[in-house]
């Protein structure tokens, strides 16, 4: 019934709507990959399938993930912000640095994911103002920004062992057997995977992205579209930096080089395309998912240390060849 | 009552260039008032002015009698204005229906719904196309995107809807159901502006025609009481200001390049021969297959095709193989696709053939720079020392340093496309001559020119295009500007080349 329904002109199909959009959506590509992976691994590791297991796996990825959906939403409309490790360092010892000055943690937490989010504010307006493209303004705030905590820090450790109870049960608490930062997370995940498939505002985003002079004619205001979501990356990523501070109980200057690339990784896996237009937060989820999912597996497996970054980057090269190749022959049929 | 639209002398210039001098419009309520004008004429600009894409410089805009200011396509918007774009502006990435209702979507708060919205584009489709709402914009053929980019301007409920040049993608049967919409909506009492070059669909279909040449307003026309000669002629009417090169003295000699039977997307089997001595001018309209005729022969585009130079069979797969051969396309893009801006000239030049001026794998830059000094002699280029970048210097120079890397291979058969684009008068003759000159040491030349007087003060034998195939041919006692529009616009094609 589907299949007669997409070859023979797509004019009236009513029944299969749903199933076609269903099985024709990259993330249920990824969801097979995920799954198969686990059977795989179930049979190569008892341990594999224990709760204990997968609450590890999910906590390993919650706190970046929340950075991939500011990073998704950032690829969607055509940007890429290259700070984003820096940022999450920023976050995380501007908070420290004036909990320990005697700054209310909550306050001092509002505090790091305001300066992450000025970041943002000063990458987007060189954007928008002067027209760098985000890859430049990035890279610069990369390197100034990660100056910026080495001088807020003198270069050393903030050890934060007296942060209260009650923020620390942000990192490191449980809700019914499930980490808060897990929770968080998914919170997140869910509402801005809603909000960019269903509301209005966040549409525009797609639009801006995909083709920005079409976005400006049709009367969007592309320009502030592509500002405020430079910021709102910059402030998730902000967010996750704070929540790092309560999980580890401590703010390190060095804290997040290189996460820019396995985020971007685990976006562009999930469908985003570096062009923009494309891209879903349920995806990129799938993406970082399966990236921390290949990462326990070789560590189940005791595969070599220096094997886990090659693996990755095979993965990368190989979601993304494949999403080329399928668009392809979409294009020609 | 006031027109709807009203324009007065709007005036609007891009750095150097005057696109838009003095420039009068108006439109009424229930007309479809057609544009017409040659290429860079100023008619685009100044409907980009009234959508609010472009501000003028001077020049005032009313519409219903009061004067407005429109500073972005959101207020023309605002106010009532449609505008179905030349270029297609579409997102490719998100479905029909999203993008047919993107301006609403622009100022909608709150949630899609997506059911809902599919539904209004399947009846707004239905009116011209069987197009699925669903799928995505990339994946449909730019017939059918042209047709969404009709459907998208028709939900705006514009009162003033503007019509760039939107048959030049579509079928004939296509083009009819347009107009067949078209024509209801002026019933409702839409003002309609149609710009286009095809004065069949102009005389069916619009009420008035308004002329413009060179920025200029020219005349207006009421179309029952006027012809399709006298707006061509009010098109061109221009006195050629400018002396050309005297033409080939000597009948042309023998077959230089034979080209048979070009086939690509756009072009349906094109065949012409080019003859020693001879500079052959190809006319048509914009879009008519000119510029990928000349790339199609140069290997810069896919496409089958049969080739013989002086003779001999040849294949010309890319464009290396071209100029293995000694022929060179010169792009009417100067900046994206013909030169390096930020390189210095000398490297500019050396570059379409590096090999003459290395040595051991090593680029010596003393030959580079005498070469450039030896080619920037022989085109008179006066300004610009060898290392500094094109970028420094005017149209005119930039374009003489294209020519000079076009020499830098001795080439057999040039193609020039627009060489003479935003090149000013002085530096204009100057091309000319060399082009002659260059002809007369038997070189073989083809020019491409939307510029009438150009292409007949230069070319010995002209060739016109229409739509990708060959509309007609013109010697030198035929041509005139009257006769290349003619067969441009496909009025009638005088004996059928293909």
């Amino acid at each position: 019934m589907s299949e007669t329904s997409l070859s023979g002109g797509m004019t009236e199909t009513r029944t299969p709507g749903v199933l076609r959009r269903l099985a024709g959506m990259r993330e249920m590509g990824l969801l097979c990959i995920i799954l198969c992976l686990c059977v795989v691994m179930s049979f190569a590791s008892p341990y594999f399938l224990t709760w204990s297991n997968f609450r590890t796996i999910f906590l390993s990825f919650s706190v970046e993930g929340i950075v991939v959906i500011g990073m998704t939403v950032l690829l969607i409309v055509g940007g890429l912000d290259l700070s984003v490790g820096s940022v999450v360092c920023l976050a995380m010892v501007v908070a420290g640095k004036l909990f320990l000055m005697g700054v209310d943690p909550w306050l001092a937490s509002a505090a790091g994911v305001g300066a992450a989010a000025a970041v943002g504010a000063a990458m987007g307006l060189f954007v928008v103002r002067i027209g760098l493209s985000h890859f430049i303004a990035s890279l610069a705030a990369m390197v100034i920004v990660r100056g910026l905590c080495l001088l807020i820090t003198k270069g050393t450790p903030l050890s934060l062992f007296s942060l209260p109870p009650e923020f620390k049960f942000v990192g490191q608490g449980s809700l019914g057997g499930l980490p808060v930062v897990v929770v968080i997370f998914v919170v997140l995940a869910v509402s801005f995977d809603f909000l960019l498939r269903r509301s209005a505002r966040f549409r525009t985003i797609f639009y801006t992205g995909s083709n920005e002079k079409a976005a400006e004619y049709s009367g969007i205001r592309t320009k502030r579209v592509i500002f405020w979501v430079t910021v709102l990356c910059s402030t998730l990523t902000g967010l996750a930096g704070v929540i790092f501070m309560a999980r580890f109980g401590s703010a390190t200057p060095q804290f997040g080089v290189g996460m820019e690339l396995n985020v971007i990784a685990a976006a562009v896996i999930g469908g985003a395309s570096l062009k923009g237009g494309q891209g879903s937060i349920f995806g990129a989820v799938l993406g970082v998912a399966l990236l921390s999912l290949v990462t326990s597996s070789l560590i189940l497996l005791d595969v070599s240390v220096y094997m886990q970054d090659m693996i990755k980057g095979f993965i990368l090269l190989a979601a993304v060849s494949f999403d080329h190749l399928m668009n392809k022959r979409g294009k020609r049929g | 009552m006031p027109p709807l639209l009203q324009l007065s002398n709007i005036a609007k210039s891009f750095g150097p260039v005057k696109a838009l001098r003095d420039v009068s419009f108006e439109l009424r309520a229930g007309e479809i008032h057609a544009l017409a004008g040659e290429n860079g004429a100023g008619k685009s600009t100044t409907m980009k002015i009234v959508d609010g894409i472009l501000q003028p410089d001077r020049g005032e805009i009313r519409i219903d009698g009061e004067p407005r200011r429109i500073r972005s396509p959101l207020e023309a918007q605002a106010l009532g204005i449609g505008f179905v774009h030349q270029e297609i502006a579409l997102c490719p990435d998100v479905s029909v229906a999203e993008n047919i209702f993107m301006s609403a979507t622009a100022m909608q708060r709150g949630l899609m719904n997506f059911a809902a919205l599919e539904r209004k584009a399947k009846t707004v489709l239905a009116e011209l196309c069987d197009i699925d709402p669903a799928i995505k914009v990339g994946d449909l053929s730019i017939s059918n995107q042209q047709l969404v980019e009709i459907a998208k301007a028709l939900t705006l409920d514009a009162r003033i809807l503007i019509l760039d040049e939107p048959t030049s993608a579509l079928t004939e049967s296509e083009t009819e159901k347009l107009f067949r919409i078209v024509h209801r909506l002026r019933q409702r009492g839409l003002g309609i502006i149609h710009i286009s070059h095809r004065m069949a669909e102009i005389f069916e279909h619009c009420d008035r025609v308004t002329v413009f040449r060179d920025g200029e307003y020219v005349t207006r026309l009421n179309i029952p009481e006027t012809t399709p000669e006298e707006v061509v002629n009010n098109m061109v009417g221009r006195e050629i200001s400018h002396l050309y090169p005297d033409k080939a003295t000597q009948p042309p000699g023998r077959p230089l390049l034979e080209v048979e039977n070009v086939t690509c997307s756009h072009l349906k089997g094109v065949s012409l021969t080019l003859r020693e001595g001879e500079i052959l001018g190809i006319g048509g309209l914009m879009g008519a297959g000119r510029s990928e005729l000349a790339k199609a022969i140069c290997g810069l585009r896919h496409s089958s095709k049969t080739l013989r130079l002086m003779g001999e069979p040849v294949s010309i797969p890319d464009f290396s193989a071209a100029l293995d051969h000694g022929m060179v396309y010169v792009s009417e893009d100067r900046k994206v696709e013909g030169l390096f801006l930020d390189l210095p000239i000398s490297q500019n030049i050396s570059s379409l053939r590096l090999s003459q001026v290395t040595k051991r794998g090593l680029v010596n830059r003393a030959a580079e720079t005498k070469q450039a000094e030896q080619l920037g002699r022989r085109l008179r280029l006066k300004a610009g020392k060898p290392e500094d970048p094109p970028s420094t210097l005017s149209g005119g120079n930039q374009q003489k340093v294209a020519l000079a890397r076009m020499l830098s291979v001795n080439p057999r058969v040039v193609f020039l496309d627009e060489p003479t684009r935003g090149v000013d008068v002085g530096a204009k003759s100057e091309i000319h001559a060399i082009l002659r000159e260059l002809c007369d040491q038997g070189v073989g030349v083809v020019v491409i020119s939307s510029e009438l007087p150009e292409l007949i003060g230069l070319s010995d034998r002209i060739v016109v295009l229409h739509e990708g195939k060959m509309s007609g041919e013109l010697n030198a006692a035929e041509m005139t500007e009257e006769a290349i529009i003619h067969l441009a616009s496909g009025l009638h094609s005088q004996g059928d080349a293909a």
